[in-house]
């Protein structure tokens, strides 16, 4: 069954949504869009150390996104506002990046799956990281699951109630670096983050419990990886891409929904 | 034995000194107010207190096992949470429902359950605060500025409600306000913060202290006056309290 790539394209493809969804609610609760953009570049300047090191591409990636998110996240706002800090890193990190691998000598590799995703190209091995990471990522947000929820809600309240909030942002920032790095392959560095707060923004109109924002988000990701990858394959686009697009229609009819209701009651 | 002793505690927020040298401690029962100008270091006391900052210098000695109840000074909830009160109280661990029903009872707030925090008004969303804090049985209540954006018969009311949970649940009670007036009247003791504590004792006693005077002027003394006219009398005839005493000296 694994041997026709459309299935292990499926398969990586709903991996990395299970993940992304729970994940991506917490990013759009806490307003760290940006951050993941940030840490999300930063992976191609693992790219880049991968190939000159010549190890696994997850390693290198996994490395430099989790170095970038504990950079960033000891940053202190002096001078510039976060906004403007995470700009820089997350822009300088993915041109630095992108210099960086051009610069390899004797390595030809395609940019372009680096940036937007190779889904169609994953091999069995990708298959076990992606489903090993993604299954790392769940174990991680369901075990922390209500004291990060009350550390995204308050800091101080957190400490009260015995949760330390620094403990519980480094698992967050752990979580979202193993993500990131997982999610490559599938739909590149500049589309990662579209994969996690789309959903949960598409999920929001429909929630009135955190539990069950994550679990519609997750839905509407599987859905999107699995329709996008069948449209790719109908109408030969891009992938990646394609899954993102789907994503954007699932947010835009959960918002027309939402709209209507309050025309209704207005 | 005290609930929460701090010695010598000089605390940093950045580079900034906040806090030199507070001495500072809690008894069972009692009702604690931190008065002190804005950025006079109020919030960073009760943090320090709670454990959510180190300090530089000092310790803080908490109780072992201290239940400790905080309402935050505020809690800005993202549009794109969705939680009802039921799910809030039960973070961060799962409750009975019955000690949900209770906690919503006690602060006032009974049937709010099942609505999204969202859509509370701002004293509702108070109240659920505070029985949030409630629901661990504190030993030590702790309010940080928790009237604020409530109008001064709200927090009146909320602050009324206060001394009646201390007499209830036998809780200390530790508050920040810049409120003067209506909450000093409450407390045991008031504590004139301002970096270092400038003077502390009964409120009366503080409130004439010169060194209080010096932060807030002498207008306040006034407001204190007629709220605690009004109070004395809107109580008379319900509750039967340890205040009285204290109005009667003061009047």
């Amino acid at each position: 069954m694994l041997d026709d790539f459309l299935i292990r394209a499926a398969l990586a493809g709903v991996g990395v949504a299970i993940a992304a969804a729970p994940l991506g609610c917490f990013v759009v609760w806490r307003r760290m869009a940006y951050f993941g953009e940030a840490t999300a570049h930063a992976a191609i300047l693992g790219v880049a150390l991968s190939l000159a090191l010549s190890m696994s591409i997850f390693a290198g990636t996994l490395f430099a996104a989790l170095v970038m998110a504990l950079l960033i996240t000891g940053l202190t706002q002096r001078s510039y506002a976060m906004d403007t800090l995470l700009g820089v890193v997350a822009h300088s990190s993915l041109a630095v990046g992108l210099v960086a691998v051009s610069l390899m000598e004797g390595v030809r590799v395609d940019l372009m799956g680096y940036l937007f995703g190779d889904i169609l190209a994953v091999s069995r091995g990708d298959l076990a990281v992606i489903w090993l990471g993604a299954a790392a990522v769940c174990a991680l947000v369901l075990w922390r699951w209500s004291a990060l929820l009350t550390a995204t809600l308050n800091p101080d309240l957190a400490t009260a109630s015995g949760i330390d909030p620094r403990r519980e942002q480094l698992i967050f920032t752990l979580a979202l670096a193993v993500t990131v790095a997982v999610a490559i392959k599938v739909v590149g560095v500049l589309l990662i983050v579209a994969l996690l707060i789309i959903p949960a923004a598409a999920a929001r109109p429909f929630s009135r419990t955190p539990e069950v924002m994550a679990a519609i988000a997750m839905l509407i990701g599987i859905s999107a990886a699995l329709g996008g990858l069948r449209l790719s394959y109908l109408y030969d686009t891009p992938t990646g891409p394609t899954i993102v697009c789907m994503l954007a229609g699932a947010f835009l009819v959960a918002n027309l929904r939402a709209l209507f209701q309050t025309a209704n009651r207005a | 034995m005290s609930l929460i002793t701090a010695t010598g505690l000089t605390v940093k927020v950045g580079d900034v000194t906040a806090l030199t040298g507070v001495n500072f401690a809690i008894r069972p029962g009692e009702i604690v107010t931190i008065v002190g100008p804005n950025g006079s270091g109020k919030s960073t006391l009760l943090r320090a207190l709670i454990g959510a900052v180190k300090p530089a210098k000092g310790m803080v000695e908490r109780k072992p096992g201290l239940r400790i109840g905080y309402v935050p000074q505020k809690l800005a909830i993202d549009a794109t949470l969705p939680l009802t009160v039921r799910r809030f109280l039960n973070l961060p661990h799962r409750r009975a429902a019955s000690d949900i029903d209770t906690a919503l009872r006690e602060a006032d707030v009974a049937g709010l359950a099942d609505r999204q925090m969202s859509a509370l008004s701002g004293g509702q969303f108070q109240r659920v605060l505070l029985a949030r804090a409630l629901m661990d049985r504190p030993e030590l209540l702790i309010l940080d500025e928790a009237t604020q954006g409530l109008d001064q018969p709200g927090s009146a009311a909320f602050y009324q409600k206060i001394a009646d949970l201390r007499d209830s649940l036998n809780c200390a009670v530790l508050m920040v306000s810049h409120e003067l007036h209506v909450v000093m009247s409450a407390s045991d003791r008031v504590i004139c913060l301002n970096g270092h504590v400038c003077c502390e004792g009964a409120p009366d006693i503080v409130a004439s202290a010169p060194e209080y005077r010096a932060l807030f002027g002498t207008g306040t003394g006034g407001a204190l006056a007629l709220y605690r006219h009004e109070h004395t009398h809107s109580h008379d005839h319900t509750h039967d309290h340890g205040h009285n005493h204290d109005h009667e000296a003061a009047e």
